[in-house]
């Protein structure tokens, strides 16, 4: 299934829910809280007016055989103390206006005497709200119908109900606000195990290929041992490809180190001279395919390595005495001397100590194959402005080559066709050097022989 | 110099050892951890080789019991494989060097002779032909107590005239045993290096002859 | 409420009868503007000689309103604005109950200011019905009956002294007639409202036959000329105006309450020029601000201070309730109550 890139998230999508659904309650928030509130003003409004009525009412009395009443200052004052409306009001007799405002219409739901009806309706250029209250007066013996209307206009209402709808609004909004911000953290919050899985995954070194050992949510348990059971697979396999590997190298360069043995003492024992030429060259191609097969596992591992590298932190000064200690035997059977400068306190470096050691071996091996009899090799070790091993030869340099196609695979010097090699031992230093932030450069010596090939890397 | 060469396979085992031999060289052949250890128990050797793959067990064990045994002959692993990682963990093992197979043999003897330096202890190797004496092990040659440090050619190559005095040695047996395979020199590069330990012997009583037509020869002063 | 109900002779020598109008005026003036753009056609209870420095200081800075200023009772107003539909821009009166009416009814525009919103919320009704003088009811005596300090200040200590020297003030203790006096009738009602001595008061009033004015004026007059003792009930910004005229009475603030009447203004529903009568409603609303006029008119400016500093004082609250005492059925009661109170047949 596919998604728009903006819902590919599931952090936005979860949070674009989550808002949807913080929006839609804060609506009904608003709408809750401002039926409510105008529901209770109404109904304030409709308790005084019939607390209003009731007070009329009680005032009416029968004086010479009339119904008459003294208005109570605090019938019509009490409907006043919430707001400034216009207060309207009708004491009927029997059908007969006795005082108040005639043309206040009469309710179309007849109150009795236990109860009171409300209307509204619109009088006098203003909505009211009209209470009607009814009476049984005795009037001279006869009992009379009182009915009595007290009406309000609705402003008050109109503006508390105003007044509700701003603070309803605030408070749905705020309410979505919060909610909204809620969801964001909730939503980073749910989504912080797959966070932590990536980065319990990230942080892993190439060669760490244990299960995963976190407890994950139980939602991600299936993930979890899913990812487990792959990663068990891809030990397995590669534990096997590893083996095959090796068993393949025991194969092939088991039978070669018989023959090489082997050539080497019949070369001995033969006296003719084209004999030995032969033996000597059957060694040689010996030497060149198991060089080659050595120089294609190590690229495979850099290339390997370099997807994820590790990173230790590395003393570089012992990196490099220990890889020239490694390679000495071999410079010594030249009379060919290496002469190692490294500053007293060289600085710890941080990468892949595995990929730098074959970089530093491989250039090494190089000068040393390269260089005359009884010859110098300068290996220095700087760390100024940048980290930088140059490793210098009085070999035959690399003629007119152009030193950056010596990089690229199986390329090598134009004037080495006698020499044993397989062109990849400078991609290899280079594919190192670059993976750890750093260059390969190579450069001729001015002014003498050889050349000179270095490492460099940014200071960390 | 005494080897215990550890090596299931018989062909190249029996091709190594040959080739040692030929460099006068004593080679003891175990095939598996089992012939190793009683070998072990037999003699003394000056040095071990030891394949890392074998019948009867990792090669890596072996190591490591023979560290903890605290024993000090020194150990260089021949190894198929070449990764870097699997060399850097044999080091760390107790390894006091390694070789990848197939291997150089003039580079096996270097890394010998290196690793035996390194470890010192060992009886000095010493040949005497008049009042000239060879520490091999050292690098070394003195005539009436004063030693001159030798470079590594002219080391072997004294080595070679030192191990058998008188005998003729040919230009081309010399090369062979001065220059690699992958080196491509002529036979008068050996001239050089012979007018060198001449230089070398002045002082003493032995003398490197010239034998017309066959070849050196090395020889006391009458 | 008027003023004066005496000086018939401006009366005559200024009432012009407008052809169209059934109500009866009093007196009519037009203050002409220097450079007269527009009129203001106020209608008002309060004389021209309390009214006019309002005015002047008004068109001073207004110089483009002309004035049309009439003069009225309180129930020819009433009858002019709230039956006869005249047209007026801005109704000013004396008559608190009748002006809450008006707003009632829908005889009025709701208009908010800066200037109207600083008033008390006391002073204001439905932003329809401004006061801009605050004006209490007291007790007059004659100095020549009250030579002492030693006269009453309270309801009760004037309720005592009449029953315990009825022969004393038989025929010397003036009120208004509530049935022909609008103020009279409002202040009647709001001491009925408040306290029950009212009606004792009342009666040991008309036990001593006491007689009954049509305004404060009259009252002041007999006052003066000795045939009165004691006033109840007169308009205190009118006797204190009164006072550097001749002189010769005591006005006193009733201890125990003092009822307190708002002049107000209300810009009337069919006003014509409705923006100069609001710019008149400000003027009004901020006439504390301008001693100047007050003391030039009598016209005591709203002042919340005053009344905090005695509580005796009483607002009479505009709104719904004064619309009580206007039902003709309550007012006849009370009528036919006070009646049988004051003249005790």
């Amino acid at each position: 299934m596919t998604f728009p890139p903006l819902t590919r998230s599931i952090r936005t999508r979860l949070f674009l829910q989550l808002a949807a659904i913080s929006a839609l309650l804060s609506v009904a928030l608003f709408l809750v809280v401002r039926g409510l509130a105008e529901t209770a003003a109404e109904a304030t409004q409709d308790g005084i007016l019939s607390a209003s009525a009731t007070s009329i009412a009680d005032a009416l009395r029968s004086e010479d055989g009339e119904i008459t009443l003294d208005l109570p200052y605090s019938a019509l004052s009490m409907l006043g103390t919430t707001n400034d409306d216009r207060v309207f009001y009708k004491v009927e007799v029997n059908g007969e206006t006795l005082t108040g405002y005639d043309d206040l219409p009469a309710p179309t739901d007849a109150p009795t005497i236990s109860r009171n009806t409300f209307a509204t309706f619109d009088y006098r250029g203003d909505e009211v709200r009209m209470v009607s209250a009814s009476r049984t007066v005795s009037a001279g013996g006869v009992p009379s119908n009182v009915l009595i209307s007290v009406a309000q206009t609705r402003l008050g209402l109109a503006a508390i109900s105003q007044r509700i709808s701003a603070i309803a609004t605030g408070v749905g909004l705020v309410f979505f606000l919060v909610a909204t911000a809620l969801s964001l953290l909730a939503a980073r919050s749910a989504l912080r195990p797959l966070k932590e899985l990536t980065a319990a995954v990230t942080r892993r070194g190439p060669a760490d290929l244990r299960p995963l050992a976190i407890q994950p949510p139980t939602e991600l348990e299936p993930f979890v041992s899913a990812l487990n059971t792959f990663i068990a697979r891809l030990r397995a396999s590669l534990l096997r490809s590893e083996d095959l590997i090796a068993e393949a190298a025991h194969r092939v360069r088991t039978p070669l180190a018989t023959v090489r043995a082997k050539a080497e003492v019949t070369h001995r024992k033969l006296n003719k001279p084209e004999h030995r030429q032969t033996m000597r060259e059957m060694i040689r191609a010996i030497d060149e395919s198991s060089r080659s097969a050595g120089q294609l596992l190590d690229h495979a591992m850099v290339t390997f390595r370099t997807d994820s590298l590790a990173t230790e932190s590395i003393d570089m000064g012992e990196l490099v005495r220990e890889t020239v200690a490694r390679l000495e035997p071999a410079a010594d059977l030249k009379d060919a001397t290496i002469r190692c400068t490294i500053p007293k306190q060289p600085p710890h470096f941080t990468g892949d100590r595995i990929l730098l050691q074959s970089a530093i071996q491989n250039i090494l091996d190089n000068a040393i194959k390269y260089s005359p009899d009884d010859s110098d090799i300068a290996v220095t070790l700087t760390a100024v402005d940048t980290l930088r091993l140059d490793v210098s030869d009085q070999g035959r340099g690399f003629g007119d080559t152009d030193t950056n196609t010596l990089k690229a695979r199986f390329s090598r010097g134009a004037n080495v066709d006698d020499i044993v090699g397989s062109g990849l031992g400078l991609t290899i230093a280079d594919e190192v050097a670059r993976a750890h932030g750093g260059t390969l450069a190579i450069t001729r010596n001015e002014g003498a022989k050889g050349a000179c090939v270095s490492l460099v890397f940014p200071l960390q | 110099m005494r080897f215990l060469l550890i090596e299931d396979n018989a062909n190249l085992a029996s091709a190594v050892a040959e080739r040692l031999q030929l460099d006068g060289h004593a080679v003891d052949h175990a095939g598996t951890l089992d012939d190793a250890e009683s070998c072990i128990a037999a003699a003394d050797y000056d040095l071990i080789l030891l394949d890392i793959m074998l019948p009867d067990g990792d090669g890596r064990t072996f190591l490591q019991s023979h560290r903890r045994a605290a024993k000090s002959t020194p150990i260089i692993v021949t190894t198929a494989r070449s990764e870097v990682s699997d060399r850097v963990s044999l080091l760390d093992l107790g390894a006091d060097d390694y070789i990848t197979k197939p291997f150089d043999f003039s580079e096996l003897e270097a890394r010998c002779r290196a690793v035996l330096r390194r470890r010192g202890g060992v009886a000095a190797n010493r040949l005497t032909v008049a009042n000239a004496v060879l520490d091999s092990t050292a690098g070394e040659l003195q005539i009436d107590g004063v030693g001159q440090t030798l470079r590594n050619r002219e080391l072997r190559l004294l080595e070679v005239f030192f191990t058998s005095p008188g005998q003729v040695f040919s230009k081309s047996y010399l090369l062979d045993r001065l220059f690699s395979f992958s080196e491509d020199v002529g036979e008068n590069a050996i001239e050089v290096y012979v007018g060198r330990i001449r230089k070398r012997l002045e002082p003493s009583d032995a003398v490197i002859e010239t034998v017309r037509g066959l070849g050196y020869r090395l020889v006391a002063k009458q | 409420m008027r003023f004066a109900c005496l000086p018939a002779a401006i009366i005559a020598s200024l009432t012009f009868l407008n052809a169209a109008a059934a109500f009866e005026i009093e007196e009519r003036a037009t203050y002409a503007a220097s450079n007269p753009q527009t009129e203001l056609r106020i209608i008002s209870t309060a004389d021209r000689g309390v009214f006019e420095p309002i005015l002047v200081a008004f068109q001073q800075k207004n110089p483009t309103v002309s004035i049309d200023y009439v003069i009225a009772s309180t129930t020819e107003l009433m009858k002019a604005v709230h039956e006869e539909g005249e047209v007026f821009d801005l109704v000013i009166s004396s008559a608190m109950d009748l002006q809450t009416k008006l707003a009632n009814d829908g005889f009025a525009q709701t208009y908010r200011s800066p200037a109207t919103d600083a008033l008390p919320d006391w002073a204001k009704w439905r932003d329809q019905v401004f006061a801009f003088t605050q004006e209490p009811a007291v007790l007059i005596l004659s100095e020549k009956a009250f030579p002492t300090d030693d006269y009453p200040t309270s309801r009760d200590a004037l309720i005592d002294l009449l029953r315990d020297q009825p022969d004393r003030f038989r025929g010397r203790v003036g009120t208004y007639d509530v049935r022909i006096s609008g103020f009279g009738y409002m202040m009647a009602t709001q001491d009925a409202r408040v306290s029950e001595n009212f009606w004792r008061l009342l009666e040991v009033m008309g036990r001593l036959d006491a007689r009954l004015y049509c305004c404060s004026g009259a009252m002041l007059q007999d006052i003066r000329n000795g045939d009165l003792a004691i006033a109840y009930n007169v308009l205190g910004s009118y006797a204190q105006a009164q006072l550097a005229d001749g002189g010769g009475y005591r006005i006193v603030l009733m201890s125990d309450f003092a009822n307190i009447m708002l002049r107000t203004a209300v810009i009337s529903s069919n006003a014509e020029n409705v923006t100069d009568a609001q710019i008149m409603v400000d003027f009004l609303a901020s006439l504390e601000s301008r001693p100047d006029l007050v003391a030039a008119s009598g016209l005591p400016a709203i002042d919340t201070d005053a009344l905090q500093s005695n509580v005796a004082l009483r607002p009479i609250r505009l709104g719904p309730g004064l619309l009580a005492f206007l039902d003709r059925l309550t007012r006849r009661n009370f009528l036919r109550n006070w009646e049988a109170s004051i003249t005790q047949e």
